[in-house]
């Protein structure tokens, strides 16, 4: 809120600085925004003005076995490739919070490191080396990639929960009667719950989103959403791709709705154990 | 930790003869292992899928296999060669002898295209010169070759095939820094018209230095404005900067070519306001790369910051304000300076992510905006040099490496910041 | 290294034994070719009465023509992809190299039944296709007419489409600055030749909007990003049908070559690829592909069966055909990769 007593060129630059942010956001919306509408589009041409409302494009994305498949691979390679992530990222999160040990933190960066190293040379190295034992053009290539490239936010998501987590918690809850694994049970999921599910949506959605390794890992059979767009968008942009997009983005704020409802899940925990 | 406090006091009273730090000892390599046990089938896992290939991707940068397979002997016999006069009747015959039994092979197919790639016009020699092995009746193997073609006869041909015959070279990094080895195994500048590995590292960096800043000027007054609102007001603004992020790349990549393109509504809006007649072209330069990698990692700098601005208690600012120091003044030596971690992180987020860019570039930029991602991706498909696409990666892998690291040591500080507070 | 590497080789076994249990054991064919409206046609043509006839499906894939992966799969012996299609060059290479099989043209038909030229050791000819200059009446009141037309940038001001490669944009630059096309890839066979076509790419460098995929030229040109283009005659012919009538093709000296069909070496279902590489030399099938997308057939008794109104928009009409030469496979197999990366250097500067 403005103070009544602000000066004339305070108010200019309350003014200012808010419409500045106002059009950052209406920059970071717009894309979203703009896209679909023209999934609706009776045209063939990605194009405004659109020539006339018809949902031939989101039948032809059900329809079409090119799509079909790509959205069956990408409901195969993803959750399993968040389980993965999940099943490997949880413990070792667990693991490195509680114990100190020579070159950990050499250990934590390159657990944390497939987040940052280029994608174009994980997609080339692990084609090169998966090519020879069979694991490239299959899905469990993928789903291993995938799942290296979404361990590192499994990790640090888990990690950061626990560095707020109290574990005089879990001592207390022994010191109560509690046995170690009612304490885990008990306390420590229900509060770490938040950080790993979070973590795994976020594997997610790098799988789900994952396009470079794909292109170079993946055979025609395992043709992902992704890929299948890039494919669409470079090749024969179409409607098809506004359609498809407009369905990721509603996939993609269910997704967000519920990491907010988990976040706010996790602080309201947070703040009654407290 | 629970369990080894309430086992400690029995474990004491049955072992007390063991000194107590011998039992801590214990007790902490128990613990150590125990948690190890957790980490340890990440660590495998990552080894496997990411670890071995990245390193045998690398090795790949340094290796020279195709002549080796093909000529072993030949190779072997060049490698003792001293290389000032033409080799020896030895060396011809065993070459001779080498061509005619892989002519028509891959492995020949691929020495041949291996020697090609720096001398073009060697695969079409190759091709003649084994048609004419093993030499006719009454003919040595020296003969047979010059007689094949005159180029056998010149010791530079020689001299190149010598320079290849060794299982590792240094050529691909050379190349990738723009060097390459003359006639005489010197290391010289490139030619012009290859010489260009340099210019794209620098594009590199500078593509990735000009969306930071980009993203750090419209991300901070974001950040601010949502680290200084009530909880109910943050949380939507919040929802506005995390639902781009979970938008598909592809998506916001398709979305920007529909609002750029020459007929798209960007410049629909602009001919509609009278500002231009004629559409500007917005997409498939740098233009068009530059929006979209902005937008793409604003979140990425926008999340950091803002968490470091949350834990800024407003109380300092007023506290200088109230001291009498002008808003700015206090805005700049009170409040940003603590904010600056939260800008370091995010800063250099967004500099490594961008540097390895690769698909947005790819699809909205000319050739002009490809990073060193794109070479990596066009000598892996496009001309299957993979010693290229080995030597372009070990060296963008070196860049992203270090930065890599200062960030991960900057974080790790804040983190031990956070936990003194 | 090789610590990791035995630690990773059994567990490496495992997971390529589990791929193996999760693979189709059917008889489906995986068909690789370019995308978009080819693609589409081809499913017409050939993947969808394929089906039909033989009982097993099409899987159809795209690519670009990079041969990476055809080369890393047969090294590997873990090849996925069972008939693919290729340009002529990639597949004359390929087979010197080992990536294609020899053809057995007892499984295919009578080789008398083809076009000379589409008959090759490692792969039958599909169609015949070429690369035009294609242009949007909107955009452009008078019509250019030749390539020196294309490199003219006063009299057509605007952005150019052209393929991002050596192949093709380089003979056209060398048409566009006065050499003959039969003299093409002699002059394109010499230093100074090379020089001298890149030099008059420079010309028009700035005003070029490069493209990769055989779908974007009509695209470019519509959205109006792109004043003219070089284009694959077929794609422009769809987008016309489609109802972009705006948009024009220029024959003159335009380069026809032919995509094959390739086997890649080690794959598990070669019979099934060469009863669908069979199917789809038919003369009906290859006349249907015609007119679905105007490509010409290589089967000769497939030209008499394409619908007369198509043929004058086949490379292989007569009128067509005047002016034009053929892609010099020999001289792509030589310099080919050299070309290709100096040209993605020029291209990067």
């Amino acid at each position: 809120m403005i103070a009544a007593y602000a000066s004339p060129l305070e108010r200019v630059w309350y003014y200012a600085f808010r419409i500045f942010c106002g059009l950052v956001l209406v920059f970071l919306m717009l894309p979203i925004l703009v896209i679909a509408p023209l999934s609706f589009n009776a045209d063939s041409f990605l194009l405004y003005p659109m020539s006339g409302f018809s949902l031939q494009w989101y039948e032809e994305f059900f329809t079409s076995p090119a799509w079909r498949q790509a959205f069956m691979n990408s409901c195969i390679v993803s959750p399993f490739a968040t389980l993965l992530a999940m099943a490997l990222g949880t413990p070792a999160a667990v693991g490195l919070t509680r114990i100190d040990f020579p070159g950990k933190a050499l250990l934590t960066s390159i657990l944390i490191s497939p987040m940052v190293v280029p994608v174009v040379i994980v997609g080339v190295a692990t084609y090169l080396v998966f090519a020879p034992v069979g694991l490239s053009g299959s899905y469990v290539g993928l789903i291993l990639v995938h799942a290296a490239l979404g361990v590192p936010f499994v990790v640090t998501t888990v990690s950061a929960t626990l560095q707020g987590f109290d574990f005089n918690l879990v001592r207390a809850a022994a010191s109560l009667g509690a046995n170690p694994l009612t304490a885990f049970f008990k306390v420590t999921l229900p509060l770490v719950a938040p950080g790993v599910i979070s973590g795994g949506l976020f594997a997610f959605g790098t799988s789900f989103d994952e396009v470079v390794v794909t292109l170079f890992l993946a055979g025609p059979e395992q043709s992902t959403l992704p890929r299948q767009m890039f494919a669409g968008i470079r090749e024969n942009i179409s409607p098809t791709i506004a359609a498809v997009a407009t369905i990721l983005t509603v996939l993609s704020t269910l997704m967000l709705i519920t990491l907010e409802w988990l976040r706010r899940r996790g602080e309201r925990m947070r703040g009654a154990g407290r | 930790m629970s369990q080894l406090t309430a086992t400690l006091p029995q474990g004491m009273a049955a072992e007390a003869a063991v000194p107590l730090k011998t039992q801590l000892r214990r007790a902490e390599r128990m613990k150590k292992l125990k948690y190890g046990a957790l980490i340890a089938p990440l660590v495998v896992f990552l080894l496997f899928t990411f670890v071995w290939p990245i390193t045998a991707l690398l090795k790949r940068s340094v290796d020279n296999p195709e002549i080796v397979a093909a000529f072993p002997a030949t190779s072997g016999l060049l490698r003792a060669w001293d290389g000032r006069s033409l080799p020896s009747d030895a060396v011809f015959a065993s070459f001779a002898d080498e061509m005619g039994k892989t002519r028509g092979t891959p492995v020949f197919a691929s020495a041949a295209k291996r020697l090609n790639m720096e001398l073009p016009g060697f695969r079409t020699l190759m091709m003649k010169t084994a048609r004419a092995m093993p030499p006719a009746d009454g003919q040595t193997a020296r003969e047979a070759f010059v007689a094949a073609d005159e180029r056998w006869g010149d010791i530079a041909t020689w001299q190149y095939l010598g320079r290849n015959a060794s299982p590792t070279t240094a050529r691909y990094l050379l190349a990738s820094v723009d060097r390459k080895y003359d006639d005489f195994g010197k290391v010289v500048r490139a030619d012009d018209d290859e010489a260009i590995y340099v210019d794209v590292l620098k594009r590199t960096f500078g593509m990735s230095a000009v969306v930071t800043i980009f993203c750090l000027l419209l991300g901070f007054p974001l950040a601010y404005l949502m680290a200084t609102q009530p909880a109910r007001i943050a949380n939507v603004l919040m929802i506005f900067v995390l639902l781009p992020f979970w938008t598909s790349i592809l998506v916001r990549v398709a979305a920007w070519l529909v609002l750029l393109q020459s007929e798209g509504l960007v410049n629909q809006a602009l001919r509609a306001v009278g500002l231009i007649e004629k559409p500007l072209q917005l997409v498939f330069n740098s233009t068009g790369v530059y929006i979209a990698m902005v937008h793409i990692l604003l979140p990425f700098m926008i999340l950091p910051m803002y968490s470091v601005m949350k834990g800024i208690s407003p109380a300092y600012v007023r506290a200088a304000v109230s001291l009498g120091c002008p808003p700015f003044q206090s805005f700049w030596k009170v409040y940003f300076p603590q904010a600056l971690p939260g800008v370091g992180a995010g800063g250099l987020l967004v500099f490594i992510l961008c540097m390895g860019y690769y698909i947005t570039p790819a699809l909205l930029g000319s050739p002009k905006e490809q990073m060193a991602s794109y070479f990596v991706a066009f000598y892996t498909n496009q001309t299957i040099n993979w010693g290229m696409a080995a030597a372009l990666s070990a060296i963008l892998f070196a860049a992203t490496l270090v930065l890599y690291m200062v960030y991960s040591r900057l974080v790790g500080r804040q983190e031990l910041a956070a936990k003194a507070r | 290294m090789s610590h990791t590497l035995s630690k990773a080789r059994p567990i490496a076994a495992a997971l390529a034994a589990m791929s193996l249990l999760a693979g189709t054991a059917s008889a489906d064919v995986t068909v690789i070719s370019f995308g978009g409206t080819n693609q589409k046609a081809q499913a017409k043509a050939f993947y969808e009465p394929y089906a039909k006839a033989a009982g097993s499906k099409v899987v159809p894939g795209e690519y670009n023509g990079e041969q990476a992966k055809i080369k890393a799969m047969v090294e590997a012996k873990n090849v996925s992809w069972d008939v693919v299609e290729v340009e002529s060059p990639e597949l004359a290479r390929g087979c010197e190299e080992g990536l294609y099989e020899k053809l057995d043209y007892s499984k295919i038909g009578p080789k008398a039944d083809f076009v000379p030229a589409a008959v090759t050791e490692c792969g039958i000819g599909i169609f015949v296709w070429s690369t035009i200059l294609a242009y949007n009446s909107d955009t452009l009141k008078t019509a250019p007419t030749s390539w020196a037309d294309f490199w003219d940038l006063k009299k057509f001001p605007g952005k150019r489409g052209m393929r991002k490669g050596a192949k093709f944009t380089l003979e056209f630059a060398l048409v566009a600055d006065g050499v003959k096309p039969e003299e093409v890839y002699k002059t394109l066979g010499t230093k100074a030749g090379v020089e001298r076509a890149f030099k008059k790419l420079d010309q028009i460098k700035s005003s070029i909007q490069w493209w990769e995929a055989g779908a974007q030229p009509p695209q470019l040109l519509a959205a109006g990003d792109v004043v003219m283009t070089t284009a694959y005659n077929g794609r422009i012919a769809t987008a016309q049908k489609e109802g972009k009538t705006n948009l024009k093709i220029v024959w003159t000296n335009n380069i026809y070559d032919f995509d094959l069909w390739g086997i890649p070496v080690g794959t598990p279902k070669k019979d099934e690829a060469y009863k669908f590489i069979a199917f789809a030399s038919k003369p009906e099938n290859q006349a249907v592909f015609a007119g679905e997308i105007p490509y010409g057939p290589t089967n000769l008794k497939g030209t008499a069966l394409v619908d007369k109104k198509i043929v004058p928009e086949l490379p292989t009409a007569p009128q067509n055909m005047k002016g034009a030469f053929a892609s010099n496979t020999q001289f792509w197999v030589e310099h080919g990769e050299d070309l290709e990366q100096r040209f993605n250097a020029w291209a990067a500067k």
